[in-house]
């Protein structure tokens, strides 16, 4: 088994991602500049034109493109390759469902950002959330290291002939993106060729087996396409517990599905996904420091969605606290996740409060004072046991 | 540049069919044509993106399908770009000693004018631009016949559609049909051609000419639709052939910056003997065909001027 040596750099998650991209031999990438992703493209940029990185650019004209190539690369058998952000991925939407549809394996980073208007350059995850119904499966990380790690287990979650999915790696837009952290990363760029062997076994367009990919499906058979796509995203959420627990292995560092702390017999476990966490961590201690029972909890994989975990954590804790960096408009409970995580509470028959608030939208900071005000607030909800009727909008200026 | 053409006459088409028959296109439709003619001259080493439209729909309802050489079908506005990915990928999996460097595949985009002229530019202008080496085939029926006839950047002016109808004030599309082809050959790429499957042994070489360029080719077929246009299903090639003939339709190509007609027309029929076999054209009086023809005999002027001598003849019945 080939153990990989590693050098420590100082990395932002952007470079961290174009690290990763060139240590899994990506054959194309397709991409157009927007922001905060763009560092990501650049870098890769660097690698091919010094030969780091045998791979084909395409510069294309708009995201829309930039899919539309990555998809034409992916259907060729190509290890294709593309990172966007907010409006970008936005413009995307349409052959996000395409490029599942299809079933081919690309992997894609989000540095998750605001969606205008008003125009916003900085980081929230209403674009990663507006995607959720596209069957990409989406991992949200929250450190560098483990953007690095998870684009390189996302190739071999994508090309695993029990799902062939594409991947959407997400992270804060700008609180990582751009921000410095030490990144471990390989020596030698073939660390990860037998942990994500080249060998593409999804459909591709070859003249010598001749197919037709993207054909005219009659209502007699468009929803058999459909539930195969439900089929493949339920095996893929062993498939990358797999994958996390092969690269812990040859590797030394694995994830999880959901990263939890303290969450066994707390009074109150908080629940969040992205960079946040890091925030969510040092407050909770300084918390429990004055004896409060707290768990802490990290959502890694959005789709599929973990129910069952979440209901087992659910059932280790008394109340729970989502932190969702998104809206859904027009609806009670307004955070994303913690819509999933009711409907996951519900499905098991487990009876808990669970209370949504809504952080740190458009990168209105959020710092450890809120996250003990917000603990404030939600003791003083169970105290009176009292049921959330509408997710709570965080430090908002009514 | 080639020297001899290689086809001139129904001996030299090759046998071989690579679309099959039983796909959906209406009676007496031309694209059908146009793509067998065209998969005669791609052979199997060819890989088609077909945008969205009647020949996508047609020949791929699940589980049949009429190709025999690969296709793929992504969306509406994107075929220039699925190609370039398709491509890019092809140069790159040579390199690196996957796919046989010296294997040659032949990529086809193939769209309507709805996925060419306006909701596809965009991607079409950026793979030429970018210099991916694929032939973008237009099959143009002048609307978008797939969604009902509604008018497209590439519908003549006074022509009939479910969206430019014939009212009480305005009669058939009010715009000129934009200049798609001129378009193209200002990205200044290698090869760019417009072709009309009347004319075969003309439409196929410029295929092959296409095909045989270093870098992007684009060739612009008229394309008449029995259903858009009204006319009776016989009359499709005969039609195509009457747009060249009245020179509404010119066939020409610009190879690495040379421009010449192809297909020459020494004496010219009136645009009424075009015009009065369709339906779309119906409500047009005298006087607005005789102004029709007058732009097109400036048309033809500017052609000669341009060729240098005169390749579309003067006016005679």
């Amino acid at each position: 088994m080939l153990k990989a040596t590693w050098k420590r750099l100082p990395l932002s998650t952007n470079f961290a991602i174009a690290q990763a991209v060139k240590d899994s031999d990506v054959d194309v990438v397709s991409a157009y500049p927007i922001t905060p992703q763009t560092t990501v493209v650049e870098r890769i940029s660097e690698f091919i034109a010094n030969g780091e990185l045998k791979a084909e650019m395409i510069h294309v004209e708009s995201e829309h493109s930039a899919m539309s190539a990555a998809i034409g690369a992916s259907a060729l058998g190509a290890r294709a390759f593309t990172a966007t952000a907010s409006q970008g991925l936005e413009l995307m939407h349409e052959l996000l469902h395409i490029a599942s549809g299809l079933r081919l394996p690309i992997v894609m980073s989000v540095a998750a950002r605001a969606l205008s208007a008003p125009i916003s350059i900085w980081g929230d995850y209403t674009d990663v959330m507006n995607v959720r119904d596209t069957s990409w499966i989406t991992l949200i990380a929250s450190t560098a290291q483990e953007a690095y790690d998870s684009v390189i287990q996302a190739y071999r979650i994508a090309e695993d002939p029990r799902v062939f999915l594409p991947v959407i790696v997400a992270y804060d837009g700008y609180a990582m993106s751009h921000t410095y952290e030490p990144v471990y990363v390989s020596e030698k760029s073939d660390a990860f060729k037998d942990y994500i062997p080249k060998n593409p076994q999804w459909y591709t367009l070859n003249p010598e087996k001749p197919l037709t990919m993207g054909s005219m499906a009659s209502p007699e058979w468009y929803y058999e396409f459909k539930y195969q796509q439900v089929v493949a995203m339920k095996n893929a959420f062993g498939v990358v517990k797999e994958a996390d627990e092969e690269y812990g292995k040859r590797y030394e560092r694995k994830y999880g599905i959901i990263e939890e702390e303290g969450v066994d017999g707390s009074d109150v476990t908080f629940v969040t996904y992205g960079g946040i966490y890091g925030t969510l961590k040092e407050s909770i201690e300084e918390l429990r420091k004055k004896g409060e029972q707290i768990g802490l909890a990290r959502i890694r994989l959005f789709r599929p969605f973990p129910s069952e975990i979440v209901a087992d954590l659910a059932e280790k804790t008394k109340a729970l606290v989502v932190l969702d960096r998104a809206i859904t408009f027009g609806v009670n409970i307004s955070g994303p996740v913690a819509r999933e995580i009711i409907s996951s509470l519900y499905a098991r028959g487990i009876e808990r409060n669970v209370y949504s608030f809504i952080i740190g939208v458009g990168q209105r900071t959020v710092t450890e004072k809120d996250i003990a005000a917000i603990y404030g607030k939600v003791k003083e909800m169970l105290g009176s046991h009292e049921r959330q009727k509408e997710s709570i909008y965080w430090g908002v200026r009514e | 540049m080639m020297t001899k053409p290689y086809f001139r006459t129904v001996y030299d088409v090759p046998r071989e069919e690579y679309l099959a028959p039983g796909h959906g296109l209406c009676a007496g439709c031309t694209a059908g044509t146009i793509v067998k003619l065209l998969l005669k001259v791609t052979g199997p080493n060819t890989i088609v993106v077909n945008a969205t439209g009647c020949v996508e729909v047609s020949t791929t309802p699940f589980p049949y399908t009429s190709w025999k050489v690969p296709w793929i079908h992504v969306a509406f506005e994107n075929a220039a770009a699925v190609a370039s990915g398709i491509e890019s990928a092809i140069k790159v999996l040579k390199a690196k000693g996957i796919i046989d460097p010296t294997k040659r595949i032949n990529i086809i985009a193939l769209a309507g004018d709805g996925g060419t002229y306006d909701i596809g530019f965009q991607a079409l202008s950026g793979m030429l631009e970018r210099g991916h080496k694929v032939m973008y085939v237009l099959y143009d029926n002048e609307a978008y016949m797939n969604t009902g006839i509604q008018r497209s950047g590439g519908t003549p002016v006074y022509a009939w559609t479910t969206t430019t109808p014939v009212g009480k004030i305005l009669k058939g599309k009010v715009q000129q049909k934009k200049p798609i082809a001129e378009i193209v050959a200002a990205h200044r790429i290698p090869y760019v051609a417009t072709a009309n499957p009347g004319y075969f042994a003309d439409m196929m070489n410029k295929f092959k000419k296409g095909l045989e360029v270093e870098g992007p080719s684009f060739v612009h077929v008229i394309q008449p639709c029995t259903t858009g246009w009204k006319f009776d299903p016989r009359y499709g090639i005969v039609l195509a052939r009457l747009a060249t003939e009245t020179g509404l339709w010119i066939n020409w190509e610009q190879e690495e910056g040379q421009f010449r007609v192809t297909v020459t027309v020494p004496r010219r029929k009136h645009v009424k003997h075009y015009f009065e076999l369709q339906g779309r054209f119906s409500h047009l009086t005298e006087e607005e065909i005789e102004a029709i023809q007058k732009e097109v005999d400036l048309e033809v002027d500017r052609i000669n001027k341009l060729v240098g001598r005169t390749v579309i003849g003067p006016l005679v019945e």
